[in-house]
């Protein structure tokens, strides 16, 4: 059986099933409040949501069983002497490397983080400290940082992504940063200023376990590659019918292979000609492979959202992601074919595979 | 010349009333009394006593959430406002709330 943490506007769904077949919803948490992110982490089986009401703000909620009780996480929060700051919106939990740690990437773009398992939560204050923070600037989404990637067996490294401030590298645990900017090419800034600007909206990036120095990112028009753990960007949407989008995926065991969900552009944020493809590389972004058997291939104008396409760890790798028309689709085949796994949801807001 | 000893001075009581769901997580209780000169004290106390409301009607900087209100006696409050002995608290959810979802 296959588990889902699938979040939406209007509460996180726990859907169960086997792979190929539809799912059963297991549980619905949270009914009208927004769950942006819902995942589970793999020491110690933790499950986690992002939850923002309307009317009470963001929180981070925990359980060690989704279809039970949920604790609230005592934070994120901005310390008091951070004064004229509140969390908007918690966009991205992600387990590190060393036990009990855990990073919260936050709007406005903040990195938090817990070291006893979620419970308690701390600013990164050398990251918010950044001379250049003055200069940030939101993306649609606001300033938010959505993407944290660990590497492997090393607590000390990690790299976070910006909308819409770049590329963040650190080597020390997070006490200094340094931009991973090169080769990111803002085409919505004159072309004057794309060497000096901050204004780099990063839309996803994730990392190649397997090979650690390799990321894949996500970019506001263009899909890039780096080899040398993030310090350069070399282009690789040559092959996709467009390079805007937001959901992406890195297969845990195969660094040359990749896949990412394309929108038309930022003008219009659906499905290309009204056909759902998965595109997927397997030489690291060389040439590009549509997916899309199973999946709806006529006037069929879904968007994806940034954390809305999650994959299970297996090989074949299985593939799941959800369209903001309440829809989730999964592959047990690694893409090369696609089942409904359940529609009429909420819109879908993330997916995450949790057991 | 004969001088009283002042009396200790007790912090006023109000009435906080609450609704689902900050009533769930103030262990079912609907109405309950508690003392503050302001409304910001009351408020605090309210998270102080329920711990469980934490961040949920202040936010970390202890301002009162953009889309909830608070009326006292009837009258939309603030942080600052005045509590007066026997006053009647009422925290609702704003109709502008819950415009992103």
């Amino acid at each position: 059986m296959t588990e889902l943490l699938v979040g939406s506007k209007k509460g996180l769904f726990v859907l169960r099933g086997e792979p190929g077949g539809p799912f059963d919803i297991a549980a619905r948490a949270f009914p009208g409040d927004v769950v942006e992110y819902g995942t589970r982490a793999p020491r110690n089986g933790r499950y986690f949501a992002s939850v923002t009401s309307g009317f009470y703000g963001p929180r981070l909620m925990y359980t060690d069983d989704p279809t039970g009780e949920w604790e609230q996480a005592k934070g994120p929060v901005f310390p008091e002497d951070i004064d004229d700051k509140t969390i908007d919106r918690i966009w991205i939990v992600q387990p590190g490397e060393a036990d009990g740690v855990l990073y919260a990437g936050v709007a406005p773009a903040a990195l938090f983080t817990s070291t006893d398992s979620g419970e308690t939560w701390e600013l990164n204050r050398a990251l918010w400290n950044v001379p250049t923070r003055p200069e940030w600037n939101p993306g649609a989404g606001g300033l938010a940082l959505h993407s944290i990637c660990p590497w492997p067996g090393d607590p000390q490294r990690l790299a976070v992504g910006i909308s819409a401030a770049g590329v963040w590298l650190s080597e020390d645990g997070g006490q200094t940063w340094r931009t991973g900017y090169k080769g990111l090419v803002p085409q919505y800034v004159p072309d004057e200023e794309r060497e000096t600007t901050h204004a780099l909206c990063v839309h996803n990036m994730h990392r190649a376990p397997q090979r650690p120095e390799r990321l894949f990112l996500q970019f506001h028009g263009s899909v890039y590659r780096s080899d040398d753990t993030g310090e350069t960007w070399n282009d690789i949407a040559e092959g996709l019918p467009s390079g805007f989008g937001f959901p992406m995926v890195v297969d845990p065991s195969d660094p040359d292979n990749a896949y990412v969900i394309p929108l038309t552009a930022d003008v219009d944020r659906v499905t290309p000609d009204g056909k759902v493809r998965v595109f997927e590389t397997r030489d690291a972004g060389g040439s590009w492979i549509a997916r899309g058997d199973g999946l709806p291939s006529g006037d069929a104008y879904l968007t994806i959202l940034r954390q809305a396409f999650g994959h299970d760890g297996g090989s074949p790798l299985g593939l799941y992601f959800g369209a903001t028309s309440g829809e989730v689709f999964g592959s047990a085949d690694a893409g090369a074919s696609w089942f409904s796994v359940h529609e009429h949801l909420a819109p879908v807001t993330s997916v995450r595979v949790s057991g | 010349m004969c001088v009283s000893p002042r009396r200790p001075r007790l912090p006023r009581m109000a009435v906080v009333m609450l609704r689902a769901p900050l009533k769930d997580r103030a262990d079912g209780q609907g109405q309950v009394d508690l003392p503050g000169d302001s409304l910001g004290e009351v408020l605090r106390e309210l998270e102080r006593r329920y711990p469980r409301l934490e961040g949920w009607v202040l936010d970390e900087h202890g301002t009162i959430r953009r889309h909830v209100n608070v009326f006292v006696d009837g009258e939309r409050g603030t942080e600052d406002t005045s509590i007066s002995a026997d006053a009647r608290i009422h925290v609702l959810p704003s109709i502008s709330g819950g415009s992103r979802s």
